[in-house]
């Protein structure tokens, strides 16, 4: 047994960060590093950085233009870019989709989507969620009847994050009424551009537009954009869910953030003495501190037996139920950091592109403006993905055997 | 030992909440919150019809004389309708201020203006470095002749913006974080050189960070004597800490009713989700915290006028630590259990969410009176 990582993979890190230093901007790394969101563009324009370099398409084998990382890469490569404050990476295409069509598309299919996922020239949203389904995705009622060599399609998806950028959507829809549940669903492609398709926002509790409904009312998609067989979609759906376990702990970001409480600590004052001093804050910082070490090393585990036999477990699920536990605890913490400086609410504050107006001091100190909004935000953790209930579900069935 | 209100307690809970349920829906406070102002004079009208706004001025100054046992019968329909206007701020927290110095003919007016809801006077004393400590006060008030001079800067005063008059703490002498030194002073809101810096604050009430820049005031402004203005200014906070503990509590039960309600006729997998023996247990433990916060509450306003300033400090500080780590519990559980509902801006629930997690930073948060307990008890 060792902790370190080998010579090769070291230098995979160092190549990472001689990367980040040259390509990553530092107002996208600002945004990032202070808790602001960051908008299409900025999104899009990391993706062709990536691209350029050759590792557009992460996680994707040589064969469909990817750069042939294995899971230990990938991994370095996501903690690296998080500590540096690269911007999240939207997984609905590079991780989510296209894993779908390497594994169950045609090679058209391949040839059409693959290359402009990886160049960010396309943005994909995901099109699971309904208002009558979700836990219980399998209940899901959007339809799709065959009506030559297109499918017509009727119904609403919602929760679409980031839809109202999106270029395309995936889509689970029900073929067959009359199967069982999880037999009568196929996995479409759907361009948002068709008629149809309408678009709402659906505004969450910090103020922010990041979720939708997509609403489809006749929309014509034509046979090709379907992946595998018809009425087989819940197969490809679920090969899915298993297969991103490497970054969903998000161990790279909670590292990020935890630094950053800490700086924040240092600067609050209490009694006239650093915040981070206060013993009972100190332990409580501590305490999020050895959880994020103890998951880190859990996560290593996964990662070491997937390097021997790449299978998808339910271990996914340890790494989904602590992880939003850890991220949440440590966006808890960030906003009582600040004390009553958490309270003002500027929503205009924390949107991309905003610029702090160095002419005008905001009340308290610049750090605390985003601080309860992404408290607010981060509850959402716990809910989207599978909630961390229905984790503990698989874990109890899948790994327990109860 | 009796846990009942009493008849007059009961029919001011009932009157308030009548007006609440039938004036003050969602739709009214969703409208409240996005105007300008972000509140609404004519429900302050009412609510001064009502009585609310005499509760506890003293007779004398033509209010009804009432105590914290009204005010806790009353508060928690404030927070289970989301009451954006400033009821705690001015009818509890300022008045109980003004009442120490009833005797004095400037606070003995403002207050017979406060009961009728003709004037709304808010406590202006936290400043930034003082986080939650009292006695961190750093804004200085120079006597020249018969004026004062005021400079400094107030954090996170709630609903400075509706202000007519400020209450305004200020060193006379001594150094910040001494507990001497600290007088008080009446400052209306429009005098030359208060600068608000106004905003929302994350539960959608109002309030502005206040910057005094050499702001005059004749020396009749000051209440009381030069230097001894903290002790009755904390104890209107204590009062105003048990009635931030009872809006609380109204919150925690809106949120627990509004979840049982949820499970109850949320489908999944061809059931309740109720059905889930996971959600049954997860709701007897928000039912569980709120219980036990709603005891803390009974117990700070009974405490909270306790002449026996280490009493009342105790069980405030016990009562708030409760009150938060309930409030959190209830608060981030009532969201889980709505699934994705939970986040959106459209359901109330992450609005009580949101008006828990403010009282959780109001006053000091649960770690802040856990310790402050630790303090008061050491040795005991
Ligand atoms: C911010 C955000 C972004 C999202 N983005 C997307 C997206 O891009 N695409 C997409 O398709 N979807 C997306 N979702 C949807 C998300 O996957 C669902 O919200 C999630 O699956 C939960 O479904 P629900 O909201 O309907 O809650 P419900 O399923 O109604 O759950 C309500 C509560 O019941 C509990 N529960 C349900 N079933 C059980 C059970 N069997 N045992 C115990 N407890 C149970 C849940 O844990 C939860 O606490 C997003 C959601 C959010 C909040």
């Amino acid at each position: 047994m060792r902790l370190e990582f080998t010579d090769e993979e070291q230098a995979f890190r160092k190549e990472v960060r001689c990367f980040l230093r040259e390509q990553l901007s530092t107002d996208i790394s600002d945004k990032v590093l202070n808790g602001y969101e960051l908008g299409r563009e900025e999104h899009l324009l990391w993706q062709r950085r990536l691209h350029e370099r050759g590792w557009g398409g992460m996680g994707w084998p040589v064969e469909f233009g990817g750069p042939g990382w294995n899971s230990v890469q990938q991994y370095i490569f996501e903690e690296e870019s998080a500590l540096a404050g690269g911007p999240r990476l939207i997984p609905f295409g590079t991780k989510m989709v296209a894993p779908v069509i390497m594994a169950f598309g045609t090679a058209a299919q391949q040839q059409r989507y693959l290359p402009k996922i990886s160049a960010g020239e396309e943005w994909w949203c995901q099109g699971y969620s309904e208002p009558g389904a979700g836990s219980d995705l399998a209940s899901l009622k959007t339809r799709a009847v065959r009506d030559g060599d297109h499918y017509v399609v009727d119904g609403q998806k919602t929760w679409n994050t980031l839809g109202q950028y999106a270029d395309w959507i995936f889509c689970l829809v029900r073929t067959d009424a009359q199967a069982k549940q999880q037999a009568g669903i196929t996995f479409l492609l759907i361009n948002m551009k068709s008629a149809g398709i309408t678009v709402r926002p659906i505004v969450l509790l910090d103020g922010g537009h990041e979720v939708n409904e997509i609403w489809f009312e006749n929309v014509r998609v034509p046979i090709e954009n379907r992946i595998g067989e018809e009425n087989r979609g819940w197969t490809y759906a679920k090969f899915l869910l298993g297969h991103e376990r490497t970054g969903i702990a998000g161990i790279g970001i909670a590292k990020r953030e935890l630094a950053r409480l800490k700086r924040i600590a240092a600067q609050e004052r209490q009694h006239g003495r650093p915040l981070i001093e206060d013993p009972l804050f100190a332990a409580q910082i501590a305490q999020v501190e050895i959880d994020l070490w103890a998951l880190e090393i859990t996560n290593l585990r996964v990662l070491a037996a997937e390097r021997r036999s790449p299978a998808a477990g339910p271990e996914a699920s340890i790494l989904k139920i602590r992880g939003t536990e850890i991220h949440q605890s440590i966006s808890e913490l960030l906003m009582r950091a600040v004390g009553p400086y958490a309270l003002p609410f500027r929503r205009e504050a924390m949107e991309a592109g905003w610029q702090f107006d160095p002419t005008r001091e905001p009340p308290g100190p610049r750090y605390a403006a985003t601080l309860a909004a992404s408290y607010f935000n981060q509850r959402k953790l716990s809910i989207f993905g599978g909630t961390n209930e229905i984790q503990k579900n698989i874990i109890s069935k899948m790994i327990v055997g109860l | 030992m009796n846990f009942e209100f009493s008849d007059e307690q009961r029919q001011l809970h009932d009157a308030v909440e009548r007006y609440l349920s039938e004036q003050y829906g969602f739709d009214r406070f969703k409208a409240i919150k996005g105007s300008a102002a972000g509140w609404d004079p004519a429900v302050w009208r009412d609510l001064a019809e009502l009585g609310v706004l005499a509760i506890t001025v003293p007779a004398a100054q033509g209010g009804l004389g009432f105590g914290p046992l009204e005010t806790l019968a009353m508060m928690g329909d404030c927070g289970r309708s989301l009451l954006l206007e400033p009821v705690l701020s001015s009818a509890v927290i300022a008045t109980a201020v003004l009442r120490a110095f009833a005797d004095e003919t400037p606070a003995a007016e403002l207050l017979a203006a406060m009961a009728t809801g003709e004037k709304i006077a808010v406590l202006a004393h936290f400043e930034s470095g003082a986080r939650y400590e009292s006695q961190w006060v750093s804004t200085r008030a120079r006597r020249t002749g018969e004026s004062y001079r005021l400079d400094g800067h107030k954090a996170v005063v709630m609903h400075a913006g509706a202000a007519d008059t400020l209450l305004v703490s200020a060193r006379t002498a001594q150094e910040t974080g001494d507990a001497q030194g600290v007088s008080l002073f009446l400052v209306p809101r429009a005098a030359p050189g208060v600068v608000l810096d106004a905003y929302p604050t994350v539960d959608g009430q109002r309030a502005a960070d206040v910057y005094l820049q050499g702001v005059e005031v004749p020396a009749g402004s000051r209440l009381g004597l030069e230097g001894a203005a903290l002790n009755p200014i904390e104890a209107a906070l204590d009062i105003g800490l048990a009635a931030l503990c009872a809006d609380a509590v109204g919150v925690m039960q809106a949120l627990v009713d509004a979840t049982v309600e949820y499970v109850r006729q949320r489908q999944q997998f061809g059931h309740p989700i109720g059905r889930f023996q996971v959600l049954q247990h997860r709701i007897a433990d928000m039912l569980v915290h709120l219980e036990q916060a709603r005891s803390m509450s009974y117990l700070a306003a009974l405490r909270c006028n306790d002449k026996d300033i280490g009493a009342r400090r105790r069980a405030l500080s016990a009562a708030k630590a409760v009150i938060g780590q309930a409030g959190r519990f209830v608060g981030q559980q009532s969201l889980q259990l709505h699934g994705g509902m939970g986040m959106t801006d459209e359901l109330k629930v992450s609005h009580w969410f949101k008006r828990l997690t403010a009282a959780q930073l109001m006053f000091g948060d649960s770690d802040v009176h856990l310790q402050r307990y630790a303090e008061l008890t050491r040795g005991c």
